[in-house]
């Protein structure tokens, strides 16, 4: 059953990755292309999601689209641990006076709702996918902050902390070699829980055109163009939406599979 | 001159409002054994931590602490990081908790070289392998690249001993290495420690709240009773002539041996009812 949610989840984010590689030489059609004769057809072979209002292809079109949500995906993630991450574990062994303003600010942050703090960096910077990249990482920070902090205190007071230091190992060390190790599975569940997050903002961000402006294919923009048509065909609406919950059910499920793999403790002896 | 020598050690935790440790003063010289006993909570394992520098920022601390005539309480942190783990060492009470569970044993062991001295990696390995085999572990080239949850508690309570004597240290702290284990484990871990100590002539601290064992591994005893020290003196003298109501107590509970069939087992209480000293 521990294999289970592992294989479902590489199953469902490889075939969006796939579907991203697959389209930097390949798409069905050109996901451009307008062609009014064909404009809202259903799903055939010769076009297996149907066309939009536009008759451009809805296959095409989402597989160019799962590259912009992986990106702000993986950049916003990436983002979002290589700043929190250190934070929260330097915060959780030298505890002093900064470590705790940098709690009450990351808990500041928590309160913010993200989708505020893009509105605002859209108001600034205008709309595009990189600010709402940056939006959604910065947004995300203080998760990472909370979660490393925690696992660093409960990491801390186990003996093997006082038995490393009891053989002369520095508090630097102790951060990279013991602590860092024993909370890696914890962040790289997060990582995937806040992937599938991320991805979920962007498609917010998308819908209500704060992101990508109308000639980049996103799932969430599309969804936006989609609805337009909703009572006449639900496809154009259905397809993105489809492919925004499968990316979502993928990195959740892969979250919990790494989660039991990455646990030492769950390996079997060689 | 004595190895360590601990002068008027105070320690209070929770910002000074409550007290651990009372003015404890004892010195160990070059390879002696001295036990420590009392009962838990009576400060055995603070006095262990506030030697080793290792007690939390919480707890406050006054006295000194002076290892072959340097002062370790109040010394810099880089400097007790060099004394700890080459000149003095700790062997923990809880083998399923101190060992690092996402690092493979061998690497846990050939820490403390790789923290003290220069030698390659393969010279390391070689050391940490024969090391393993000292402390009597099977197999010791299989069990360096095994996890810690891969080996039982026995077993690793000998990884832990490795690391405590894998530099030859002067001063071993055993703050209850057998009291997790089971009875044989025990009597075997035991036999481990005395034998290394002796061949590396290293002097030790050596806590427990086990009679039988401190008599079996010290010379020198003290007992312990709410951060204060009740009693001491040689093993044999405090056993047979004990002085302190509290230790006779402790002395009747551990001889079951004498209690008359059928007839009420000895408590503590019956010989120390506590309250102010």
């Amino acid at each position: 059953m521990r294999r289970l949610s592992l294989i479902m989840g590489l199953a469902l984010v490889g075939l969006v990755v796939a579907a991203a590689a697959v389209s930097l030489v390949w798409t069905p059609y050109d996901p451009n292309l307008v062609r009014p004769p064909d404009r809202l057809l259903g799903p055939s072979w010769s076009h297996w999601l149907g066309t939009d209002r536009m008759g451009i292809d809805l296959l095409s079109r989402l597989m160019v689209g799962s590259r912009t949500t992986l990106m702000v995906g993986v950049i916003a993630v990436c983002l979002a641990i290589v700043v929190g991450v250190p934070l929260g574990l330097v915060s959780g062994i030298r505890r002093g006076w900064l470590s705790q303003l940098l709690l009450r600010v990351s808990d500041i942050m928590f309160a913010l709702p993200a989708l505020l703090l893009a509105i605002l960096l859209v108001a600034v910077r205008g709309a595009s996918v990189a600010t709402a990249t940056w939006a959604i990482g910065i947004a995300t920070v203080p998760v990472f902050v909370r979660m490393a902090h925690a696992a660093t205190l409960s990491v801390m007071a186990q003996d093997f902390i006082d038995a490393a230091r009891s053989c002369g190992t520095s508090s630097a060390a102790i951060a990279l070699r013991h602590v860092l190790p024993n909370i890696a599975p914890i962040v790289g569940v997060q990582a995937s829980a806040s992937f599938s997050s991320a991805i979920l903002a962007e498609a917010g961000l998308s819908y209500l055109g704060l992101a990508a402006p109308a000639t980049t294919p996103t799932w969430g923009r599309m969804m936006r163009d989609g609805q337009v048509d909703l009572f006449l065909t639900a496809w154009p609406a259905l397809a993105p939406g489809l492919a925004i919950a499968v990316a979502v059910l993928g990195f959740n499920l892969l979250g919990d599979g790494l989660r039991d793999q990455l646990d030492p403790r769950l390996r079997e002896f060689r | 001159m004595s190895l360590l020598e601990v002068d008027h050690l105070n320690v209070w935790f929770d910002r000074g409002r409550s007290q651990v440790v009372r003015d404890l003063s004892f010195s160990i010289d070059p390879g002696q054994r001295l036990g420590l006993i009392g009962q838990s909570g009576s400060g055995k394992s603070v006095t262990a931590l506030a030697i080793m520098g290792l007690l939390p920022e919480s707890a406050l601390m006054s006295g000194t602490v002076r290892f072959e005539g340097r002062r370790l309480s109040g010394a810099k942190e880089a400097e007790l990081a060099q004394a700890r783990g080459r000149d003095l060492t700790m062997v923990f009470q809880e083998p399923m908790t101190a060992l690092d569970p996402t690092m493979k044993v061998g690497r846990q062991v050939a820490e403390v070289i790789r923290l003290h001295e220069e030698s390659s990696g393969r010279e390391t390995r070689r050391r940490v392998i024969e090391m393993l085999d000292r402390v009597g572990l099977p197999n010791p080239d299989r069990i360096t690249d095994a996890f810690p949850h891969q080996l039982s508690g026995g077993q690793r309570q000998r990884v832990v001993l490795a690391m405590a004597l894998m530099l030859g240290p002067r001063l071993v702290i055993a703050d209850e290495p057998t009291t997790a284990l089971d009875v044989t484990v025990q009597a075997q871990v035991l036999e481990l420690l005395d034998v290394e100590l002796a061949a590396h002539r290293a002097a030790c601290l050596f806590i427990s709240h086990d009679l039988a064992v401190v008599a079996r591994v010290c010379q020198q005893v003290m007992v312990m009773l709410d951060g204060r020290v009740v009693e001491s003196g040689p093993v044999r003298q405090v056993l047979s002539q004990p002085i302190h109501p509290y230790t006779r107590g402790l002395i009747a509970t551990a001889r079951l041996d004498l209690a008359r069939p059928g007839s009420r087992l000895p408590t503590v209480e019956d010989f120390y009812a506590g309250g102010q000293l």
